[in-house]
């Protein structure tokens, strides 16, 4: 039971973190980033490459941050400032990132194959406690903390600087920003940045944890993250972490009454009976377009 | 001549997928020209091809009546699917859609008789090519002279502005819902040809993917018309077994392929090729759903 409650924490919280970067790109720009799932992937595979290089595991989680946040930026110019210059609307945004998806995807196997692969060896803290008869290992016990410490570093960012000041303004309305003196231009990459490193810290994290890295480890990602920012509210920070832990929790309860391979059939569901009932989710407060 | 028996032989599979992929392509565009983004179709693709390998592989049923009795057992489901989910708008239905689908998925890894993960095999293989070429033709058909119906105006007119059509009398909710009946209608129709041409079905076939890919050939062919659609299936289909030699290169391509397509021709291949009519055209296209 206690085992089972520390795999939910640990799972929700890799949850949250994909989320995150997820949901601050929607409720910024209102553009679904299908591309998300390929950051994922990308963060856990730099830091496989850096560690490969003798970094150590702590860095390498650095450096996915860096490189996938670049590599977020990027993503903007290439396949969405475009589309934003046009005024074109989010679906045209959301296909444009498919294709990223599948660029991003293919050039990691062409480097890796599409099996799985494992850290080097002894790179990991792999020891085991028993507290109160729970075993609890380091590896995961830090995951956990890390990714906490970013959900609450992240709210903060968007609640109390200048920088979330200027996002909040630009997901409100980005010409009455741009009249406003805000560099939408460099919110907009910040924001990318943001979303994009946190993807990847979180494919880092979720890489370590099952120690198997593997070019598709992102997909089913986009769904749950789909269900988590529905049920907690679309565009919410708080709504995407309170909604990571409700679908891990449901889904480790749901493995008692439901068999294993139906673990899915509950985000689903939940996803489903929210947009029907409460489409603005748990926490949103946005106006839901409904007819 | 016996080359092109050659050609045929050699490429059966391909141009065989080319015409179903067409056929997904315009159950999507349905919705799409009402202005709706609806990712249901790969579901009801899956229900119709389980239902009518089912009916063919254990009831012995004929091949015509297992698919007939496939599509509409897909359309039954939408009905009251559509019912619900077009309260819905925009990504809040397009991800509602696509959480049916999933449910969908989910419910065939969990009744015995579907097979479960393993899928169904030994499906009779009763599928010909002129089968799928004369559905598509037929399907084409009737998209186009609904296009220019009366009915096609009134989804061109629900695309446009959906407040605006319903205070011209046009009863909004029941024009979508025809739209999303009759897109599942063909996807089913779609799925028990492709279940019957493939010897193996499997559940994942039915997954996210697919729903994605169905979308892309619509929106990268372009949804002015119906040939749009049908381009983007045959372009897009084509293209993986033309760069075969490329094949490790092949996704990289096709990624570029679907970000260009979307930056430099917005409203889709088609409209690209008519470069007279591109102007009157270009109101309709991926710009103007959701």
């Amino acid at each position: 039971m206690a085992d089972q409650i520390y795999n939910a924490i640990f799972i929700g919280s890799i949850y949250a973190l994909f989320a995150l970067g997820f949901t601050l790109v929607f409720s910024v720009l209102d553009i679904l980033n299908l591309a998300h799932p390929a950051l994922f992937t990308l963060g856990a595979f730099t830091a496989l490459f850096a560690m490969q290089q003798g970094v150590p595991a702590a860095l390498a989680v650095v450096i996915a941050f860096a490189v996938c946040g670049g590599a977020g930026v990027l993503l903007d110019r290439v396949a969405f400032a475009p589309l934003r210059r046009r005024n074109a609307p989010p679906l045209s945004a959301m296909i444009s990132s498919i294709g990223v998806s599948l660029i991003v995807i293919r050039l990691i196997q062409l480097k890796y194959g599409p099996d799985l692969q494992s850290y080097p060896r002894g790179s990991l803290p792999a020891d085991v406690m028993t507290v109160a008869g729970l075993q609890i290992d380091t590896l995961r016990t830090v995951i956990i903390g890390l990714a906490v410490a970013l959900m609450v570093g992240l709210t903060l960012l968007v609640r109390r600087s200048r920088l979330g000041r200027e996002l909040r303004a630009l997901a409100e309305n980005p010409r009455a920003a741009r009249l406003l003196g805000i560099d939408v231009d460099r919110a907009i990459a910040a924001t990318f940045f943001l979303s994009a490193g946190l993807g990847g810290i979180a494919g880092a994290l979720y890489g370590f944890a099952t120690n198997s890295p593997f070019s598709q480890m992102g997909l089913g990602f986009e769904l749950k993250a789909f269900s988590v920012m529905i049920v907690g509210g679309m565009g919410s920070i708080p709504g995407a972490v309170l909604g990571a832990y409700l679908l891990s929790f449901g889904e480790v309860a749901s493995l008692t009454f439901l068999p294993s391979e139906l673990r899915d059939a509950f985000a689903f569901g939940l996803l489903f009976i929210v947009l029907l009932i409460r489409p603005s989710g748990i926490l949103g407060q946005r106006a839901v377009d409904r007819v | 001549m016996e080359e092109l028996q050659a050609f045929f032989d050699a490429y059966q599979t391909t141009i065989g997928f080319i015409g179903i992929n067409a056929i997904l392509a315009l159950s999507v565009w349905l919705t799409l020209y009402t202005g709706q983004l609806t990712l249901g179709n790969a579901a009801f693709m899956g229900i119709a091809a389980y239902g009518s390998a089912l009916l063919t592989l254990k009831a012995g049923f004929p091949f015509p009546l297992a698919l007939l009795c496939g599509a509409l057992l897909a359309a039954a489901i939408s009905l009251p699917l559509g019912a619900t989910v077009f309260r819905l708008r925009g990504v809040y239905l397009a991800i509602a859609t696509l959480a049916f689908g999933e449910v969908v998925r989910v419910a065939i890894l969990a009744i015995p008789i579907t097979g479960r993960g393993q899928g169904l095999v030994g499906i009779p293989p009763k599928t010909e090519l002129w089968h799928i070429f004369a559905s598509l033709l037929v399907i084409t058909y009737v998209c186009a002279r609904l296009r220019i119906s009366s009915v096609g105006r009134a989804w061109s007119a629900i695309r446009e502005d959906e407040v605006a059509a319903a205070s011209q009398g046009i009863p909004v909710r029941r024009y979508k819902l025809a739209a999303f009946v009759l897109g599942a209608l063909i996807a089913g129709w779609a799925g028990g040809i492709a279940a019957h041409f493939n010897f193996a079905i499997q559940p994942d076939e039915y997954g996210f993917a697919r729903a994605v890919q169905i979308l892309v050939f619509a929106i990268v062919g372009g949804i002015p018309n119906v040939i749009g659609p049908i381009m983007g299936a045959v372009v897009l289909t084509a293209l993986p077994a033309v760069l075969q030699p490329l094949q490790e290169y092949r996704d990289i391509l096709q990624g570029a392929i679907l970000v260009i397509v979307i930056v430099y021709a917005p409203r889709g291949l088609a409209t690209l090729l008519d470069v007279r009519r591109a102007a009157r055209l270009r109101h309709v296209g991926a710009q103007d759903v959701a």
